[in-house]
């Protein structure tokens, strides 16, 4: 591993790689790893990356993330990998892309819209810029940036 | 045509459409559609919208049921949006609805089979508004394409900002002057989708020359987050006679109303002064619209 850092290969799980440097204990929050779930967990920080300068990497040990928590991830990290690993092998590659419409995991910033006012209400953005990534609520127009995603994920 | 959520849901030629068929509505054809029940959900307090709504659908010899604030009904006991539509639904053929939050029309639409119709959702969209505001300018010019058209005032909480710019992209306006004060500047949300030129700017003496529409809001105080920033913007603009001197020939000046100070009153009497007028098609273009969504 890059800086001499070594963490030693999982036998079964999830690796992703290439997560913009100091977001990797957003990544866990998403996928609610808190710590206590008995799975081994590795946690790299700040190693430098060719790619996109300093990153950090997740692995996860006997845990294979599903797809909702993979586009959620592309919102703080749109340009990080997924392997899924098998028996030491990488077992499927996750195609990451940010979601055109996402429905149901985010809170519109405007305490008017609807979708906070009704019990019934649910969420939904489309995304009209990928890069930087601007969600926009179907219903009220209000946007929400990269950094509002992170800081609704840390919160 | 099913729902009207946004400005946005007329494509230019049903714009036209619904002109055309107004013009024949004012000329005297009859269009009556007996069997219909138009359910009126106003969470909001209303006078032209509701009545010219109201006016509509009983001059095309329509049944109207609904209610004009939320006192009085369900609502108060706690009854959610949702649940309230599910009924209007049951009992009517198109729903009509005005609400405080944004994003309650298309939330409506969506739990209604029912067309619904947005008559004002917060801050956000009034569609058949613009339908009268754009009518209005097509029956003075005969044309909206290549004017001038100068959006002056609450640009920022006027939800009859939003919709007009976004009806505007359904035309070739020639220039768009945007004029408020800072703090009240339209949300770039709406700017950035726009699909011709606009200008920012603080005041209008620098353009008044060149404008064909003058199109004045109301400061939307209540709108506003709180008191304080209100009272910093209130009567910060008003269409007073020296702007008037300064318009062009044959220019007009429109606004949604209701006013409050923004329109000086002696300004009533101006050529120029088209906002009653304005109102007056409110009725007409309801009456077509409603044709349009449920056929005649």
């Amino acid at each position: 591993m890059e800086n001499g850092l070594i963490v030693t290969k999982i036998k079964d799980g999830t690796v992703i790689d290439h997560i913009p440097a100091g977001r990797a204990l957003a990544v866990l929050k998403i996928l609610g790893i808190k710590g206590n779930e008995g799975n081994r967990v590795a946690l790299v920080m700040n190693v430098d990356s060719h790619r996109i300068g300093k990153k950090d990497i997740v692995k996860i040990e006997e845990r294979v993330i599903n797809n909702v928590e993979s586009e959620l991830i592309t919102l703080i990290a749109p340009n990080a990998t997924i392997n899924i690993i098998r028996n030491y092998e990488v077992a499927e590659k996750r195609k990451l892309r940010i979601p055109d419409i996402v429905v149901g995991i985010l809170k519109c910033q405007n305490p008017l819209c609807i979708t906070n006012n009704d019990p019934e209400g649910i969420s939904k953005f489309s995304s009209v810029s990928k890069v930087p990534i601007v969600l926009k609520c179907d219903y009220c127009d209000t946007e929400l940036t990269e950094d509002d995603v992170l800081r609704q994920i840390l919160s | 045509m099913e729902d009207v959520i946004s400005a946005y849901d007329f494509s230019r030629d049903q714009y036209l459409e619904i002109f055309s068929l107004a013009d024949e509505i004012l000329k005297g054809r009859k269009i009556k559609m007996k069997e219909k029940i138009i359910a009126e959900a106003f969470f909001e307090p209303s006078t032209r919208t509701a009545l010219s709504f109201s006016a509509a659908a009983q001059r095309l010899g329509m049944n109207v049921i609904g209610f004009s604030s939320q006192e009085g009904t369900s609502v108060v006991k706690g009854e959610n949006l949702a649940d309230t539509i599910r009924m209007m639904e049951n009992y009517s053929d198109c729903i009509v609805i005005r609400h405080k939050f944004d994003g309650a029309a298309k939330f409506a639409a969506e739990v209604s089979s029912k067309p619904v119709i947005n008559a004002g959702d917060g801050k956000h969209e009034h569609p058949t508004q613009t339908l009268v505001d754009l009518y209005t300018i097509f029956k003075t010019f005969n044309t909206i394409d290549g004017l001038n058209f100068g959006l002056i005032g609450d640009l920022r909480y006027a939800r009859t900002v939003n919709s007009l710019l976004r009806g505007l992209t359904r035309f070739k306006p020639k220039s768009v002057y945007l004029i408020s004060p800072p703090p009240l500047k339209a949300r770039k949300e709406i700017l950035r989708e726009l699909n011709y030129e606009y200008v920012e700017l603080n005041s209008p003496y620098d353009v008044l020359h060149d404008l064909d529409v003058v199109y004045v809001t109301r400061i939307q105080k209540e709108r506003f987050p709180d008191e304080v920033e209100y009272e910093k913007v209130k009567e910060s603009y008003t269409i007073d006679e020296k702007i008037v001197n300064s318009m062009r020939k044959g220019s007009i000046i429109l606004h949604p109303l209701p006013r409050v100070n923004e329109i000086d009153r002696k300004i009533d009497v101006s050529p120029h002064a088209k906002y009653f007028y304005q109102a007056s098609l409110a009725v007409p273009i309801r009456q077509a619209l409603f044709v349009k969504i449920l056929g005649e």
